[in-house]
C-alpha cells in the first residue's frame, strides 16, 4: 500500500561561499533518497540547481553533502533515515570551498592523497612472479580493514582535526596511506613514512571518531591512523627515521 | 606538531601519570593530621628521593604542558599566530621555561631552602 501524496520541505544550499538556503517542496515518497529529493528540484523547479553524482549505487563516491549536518552519500541515504520533521536541509561539504551550490572543489582533498604518499611504488615488473600474499597473515588482514575506500570527502568534511588545522592530511588519505604501509610490495615506505610524520601529519589526529562513525563504506580511518603513529613511533625507535 | 615533540608529550604523560598518583596519595598521608609548613619542611628539606620526584615531575609538566599550549595555540590560537612555526615555538619554549623555572625554586625551597 503506498503512503498518500505529501510533501517535504527541502532546504538546499544556493550560491557561493557567501550564498544562502533556498527552500523547495517536494513530492515524498516510499523508498526515496536525498539524491532523489535534488534531481527532482534540479529537474522540475530549477534547472540551474548545481550538484554532483554519476552511478546513484554507492559506488563512485561523488554525490557527497551535508545532510541536515552531517557527511553522507545522498545516493544510499534515505530521506526516512534523516527526515526531521518534515524538513531536510542539504548544503556542500564541509571543509573544502564552495564552487556552486552543492558543489565543493575537492581538489584540496586530492592534493592530501598524494601528499600523504597513497601512491603504490612497484618493486618488481610483469615478468616477475606474482607476489604471495597470504590472505590470513596480519598485514594482509590490515590491507582488507581499510580497502573499499571511495574517495567521497566525507571522513574530510565530518573531520574536526581538518577544519582546525590546515595542513593536517586528514583521514581518507591517512586510511590510504596505512593500506600501503602494510604492503610488503611496495616499494615507497620510508618517503612514506616520513611524509606521513610532519607537521599535519598522523600525530596531529585527535582521536574523535567522527570519520569512523560517518564514513559510508564502513571504514575506520581512526584505527588507521593509530596504526600509523605506533608505525612512525617503532620506526623512530629504531633508528629509521630523523 | 612534529612527531617528535608529538612523542615527547605522550612520554611525558606516562611518566606523569604514576607521579599524579604518587602525589595524591602523599597529599592524603600529610595532611592526616592537619598541615603545617614545620612537617612539610621535615620531610623534604635534604631528601635526595623528595628532590629527585618532584624536581623529575616539574622538568615533565613543564615539557608536556608546554607542547600542549603549542598545540591548542596552533589549532585554535588567532591566525596571526598560527601560521607561523616560529612564533609557536617561541611560546612553546617560554612557557616551558617559566613553568620550570617557578616549579624547580619551589623544589629548592622545600629540599634545600633559600
Amino acid at each position: 500500500m503506498s503512503a498518500p501524496a505529501k510533501t517535504i520541505e527541502v532546504v538546499v544550499w544556493r550560491g557561493g561561499e557567501d550564498g544562502d538556503y533556498q527552500s523547495f517542496d517536494v513530492p515524498r515518497h516510499d523508498n526515496q533518497t536525498v539524491l532523489d529529493l535534488i534531481t527532482w528540484i534540479q529537474r522540475n523547479v530549477d534547472p540551474a540547481l548545481a550538484y554532483r553524482f554519476a552511478c546513484r549505487v554507492g559506488v563512485c563516491g561523488s554525490c557527497a553533502m551535508t545532510v541536515n549536518g552531517s557527511p553522507r552519500w545522498t545516493c544510499r541515504t534515505h530521506v526516512s533515515k534523516v527526515d526531521g520533521g518534515g524538513r531536510v536541509e542539504i548544503g556542500p561539504l564541509a571543509n573544502l570551498p564552495v564552487v556552486k551550490d552543492l558543489v565543493t572543489d575537492m581538489s584540496r582533498f586530492f592534493e592530501k592523497w598524494q601528499a600523504a604518499k597513497g601512491t603504490f611504488v612497484p618493486t618488481t615488473t610483469r615478468h616477475d612472479p606474482i607476489a604471495e600474499i597470504q590472505p590470513s597473515s596480519p598485514a594482509r588482514v590490515a590491507i582488507d580493514e581499510a580497502i573499499e575506500c571511495i574517495n567521497c570527502g566525507v571522513c574530510h568534511a565530518a573531520c574536526d582535526t581538518v577544519t582546525w588545522n590546515k595542513d593536517y592530511l586528514g583521514p581518507g588519505p591517512l586510511n590510504r596511506a596505512w593500506t600501503l604501509v602494510n604492503d610488503p610490495r611496495d616499494g615507497g615506505q620510508a618517503e612514506r613514512l616520513f611524509a606521513i610524520s610532519q607537521a599535519g601529519g598522523c600525530q596531529a589526529c585527535h582521536t574523535h571518531q567522527s570519520c569512523e562513525q560517518l564514513c559510508p563504506k564502513g571504514l575506520n580511518p581512526t584505527g588507521s591512523i593509530a596504526g600509523l603513529k605506533r608505525r612512525v613511533w617503532q620506526s623512530y625507535v629504531s633508528g629509521k627515521s630523523e | 606538531m612534529t612527531f617528535r615533540l608529538y612523542l615527547l608529550q605522550r612520554l611525558t604523560a606516562a611518566l606523569m601519570a604514576p607521579m599524579v598518583i604518587g602525589h595524591i596519595v602523599l597529599i592524603f598521608y600529610a595532611t592526616r593530621e592537619g598541615l603545617s609548613a614545620a612537617e612539610i619542611l621535615s620531610r623534604t628539606r635534604g631528601s635526595i628521593g623528595w628532590g629527585l620526584f618532584y624536581g623529575a615531575f616539574v622538568l615533565a609538566a613543564a615539557i608536556h604542558g608546554a607542547i600542549g599550549v603549542r598545540n591548542v595555540l596552533a589549532e585554535w590560537g588567532p591566525p596571526a599566530l598560527t601560521r607561523s612555526a616560529r612564533v609557536l615555538d617561541g611560546i612553546m619554549w617560554a612557557s616551558g621555561a617559566t613553568l620550570a623555572l617557578l616549579g624547580l625554586r619551589a623544589v629548592y625551597a622545600v629540599v634545600i631552602g633559600g
